[in-house]
């Protein structure tokens, strides 16, 4: 059965066929944060797929991740285009690189997840937490709900690992 | 686990043995008031008889659109072609360079002899391409790890590269601003152009933020039009109307590794320009140091900035530096996008950079400058507002095509005479 939901507004609809996104969005309505892992090469990946970006294998299994990881780019969004976020500006698309499989297998690659700053329990970020995360923010994965079968991995600011230094932001003008 | 790479031989045995002949354009506006049908018609027959060609003249059409606009079969009906091929393929910005490649392989291939490349959209009117004025439709598939995000809109997707690259080596907002501001000055120069007036540093920082690292003046404008050129071997191109831009070197739609946009193959302010740049020099024969004049894709600032690094006529991680040096500005010693492009002329998806470059290695620019006793206009190479923009004894150009930080396309080409 197709898997279906509600996001800020937004249908989200899973179909059928698309078995590797009904299980990833499963696990994560279980509150699990789980990726593909290769059984012939041992890479995971992301997005969710039907084969492995470094080998082509084609079988794989489910792994849980630590839910951990930092930012390694970002966009602070004060324009909204699509109409679910009107409400929200300004809000953070946010590009963090997982703990897990840094530097692999080449020295620039890594597992990089893209998800909004959000509260730890899971609602978008508001102003004053929009202008404390950049670039080495640690942050962690939390689950909105958005369905019996889906919910949304968002990320917030990890207070037990603080970044080694201040988190580096867009420099804003004066002028 | 290795990543492939592929040998980068580029076609040397057809260097120079292909032209753009022809080149045409409507109006860059607003609201046109017209179909991409009729735009389409516009632009194509506009170029034919640039070319100085008949509709009978050409068997060979090439469009591309993202389901947004007429195909080629109503267009070549309206206009008495006749193709013995066509082909409309799926793809905005980056489709230009690599078409021209495919319209010599067509030809090369004996399927056909004169080719016309088209793009028609109603960008501002119809179909916006960040998708703004849309209702949010059911998300699926590969959106659902984007559009739940609110990242979706080019701007959005691409901000992560540009931002880590602010990050990485310090490039300042001031710096990038001055592509716009370059791009303005030439519009000012260019009496199609949509946006004429000219900005300084201060207004493109003081426009409303965006996204960061983007303000709106760091965007492109979205505009009505169509464009097109016409593509033949060198042979026909020789009897024709006006001096062949004779091409030397192509790249269609390179790849970075991992081309799916979610950033996993690093350094992420390495776009795919990196990986199209062997090919496309090897092809052509020559190197940056060689090039008169780039059109560089400007989607936005930071996408000409990133594409004139990566291809080389710059250091990495110098773009910064290089776009605010003068090099890119009329009178300058490389420069970039004479008409405005995307940012100030028009939004088409890359023909008209394309076109521009024609008609600079044509030494024709179509600016204010007097059209003299021979029918030719007398070029006076004054970069005031208002004023010439005609750069001088251009020999070569390069126009270098952006479709994501993932892949793009390149075409060199050169004035033989």
């Amino acid at each position: 059965m197709a898997a279906t939901g509600q996001y800020l507004g937004m249908t989200l609809s899973i179909a059928d066929l698309d078995s590797d996104n009904a299980a990833y969005f499963r696990f994560c309505a279980q509150g699990e944060l789980r990726l593909q892992r290769c059984q012939t090469c041992e890479l995971m990946r992301y997005p969710p797929g039907p084969a492995c970006p470094w080998c082509a294998g084609s079988a794989f299994e489910w792994v849980p991740l630590s839910g951990r990881g930092i930012v390694y780019s970002y966009t602070e969004i004060r324009h909204p285009v699509q109409p679910a976020f009107r409400a929200h500006v300004p809000y953070l698309a946010l590009l963090v690189e997982l703990d897990e499989q840094r530097g692999m297998p080449t020295e620039h690659e890594a597992i990089r997840m893209i998800g909004n700053l959000a509260t730890p329990d899971a609602a978008l970020a508001p102003p004053e937490l929009v202008r404390v995360a950049g670039i080495g923010s640690r942050v962690r994965v939390v689950f909105a709900p958005a369905g019996p079968d889906i919910a949304i991995p968002l990320w917030t600011l990890d207070p037990r690992e603080p970044a080694d230094a201040m988190p580096w932001r867009y420099p804003e003008q004066s002028s | 686990m290795q990543t492939t790479e592929h040998v980068v031989e580029g076609a040397r045995h057809l260097r120079g043995r292909y032209a753009i002949v022809g080149v045409g354009e409507t109006t860059y506006t607003r609201g046109a008031g017209m179909t991409t049908r009729a735009l389409a018609c516009w632009a194509i027959r506009s170029a034919i008889q640039d070319a100085g060609l008949t509709p009978h003249d050409v068997d060979g059409m090439l469009a591309y659109q993202l389901g947004d606009s007429i195909t080629s079969t109503f267009v070549a009906g309206d206009l008495s072609i006749r193709p013995s091929f066509f082909m409309d393929v799926y793809g905005g910005g980056s489709s230009t360079e690599a078409l021209v490649g495919l319209a010599m392989g067509a030809i090369e291939g004996g399927m056909c002899s004169t080719v016309v490349i088209y793009r028609a959209m109603n960008g501002y009117s119809q179909s916006r391409v960040g998708g703004a004025g849309r209702a949010e439709t059911a998300i699926v598939g590969e959106q659902l790890h984007e559009r739940p995000y609110g990242w979706s809109t080019p701007g959005q997707l691409f901000a992560p590269s540009f931002m880590r690259h602010m990050y990485e080596y310090g490039t300042r907002p001031e710096q990038v601003a001055m592509v716009r501001v370059a791009h303005s000055r030439h519009a000012s120069n260019n009496p199609k152009a949509l946006h004429r007036k000219r900005v300084s540093v201060e207004e493109v920082l003081a426009s409303r933020m965006i996204c960061t690292p983007l303000h709106l003046l760091d965007c492109c404008v979205e505009t009505d039009n169509a464009t097109a050129i016409v593509v033949t071997s060198i042979e026909r191109a020789r009897d024709l109307r006006h001096p062949p831009a004779v091409i030397l070197g192509v790249v269609g739609r390179t790849c970075k590794p991992r081309a799916d946009m979610h950033y996993q193959y690093g350094p992420i302010t390495t776009v795919a320009a990196k990986w199209a740049a062997p090919r496309l020099w090897n092809g052509a024969g020559l190197g940056p140091e060689d090039v008169d004049v780039t059109g560089s894709y400007d989607a936005f600032t930071f996408t000409t900035m990133l594409q004139l690094e990566d291809y080389g006529f710059c250091t990495k991680g110098e773009g910064g530096a290089y776009v605010s040096s003068g090099t890119i500005e009329l009178g300058g010693r490389r420069p970039n996008n004479t008409s405005g492009g995307h940012l100030c002329e028009g939004y088409t998806h890359g023909v008209s950079m394309v076109v521009e470059n024609v008609r600079q290695l044509r030494h024709d620019a179509d600016d204010s400058c007097p059209i003299g006793a021979d029918g030719r206009r007398a070029h006076t190479y004054d970069y005031r507002e208002g004023g010439c923009r005609q750069v001088r004894n251009v020999n070569v150009t390069a126009n270098l095509g952006w479709g994501t930080p993932a892949y793009g396309s390149a075409l060199v080409m050169a004035r033989t005479d």
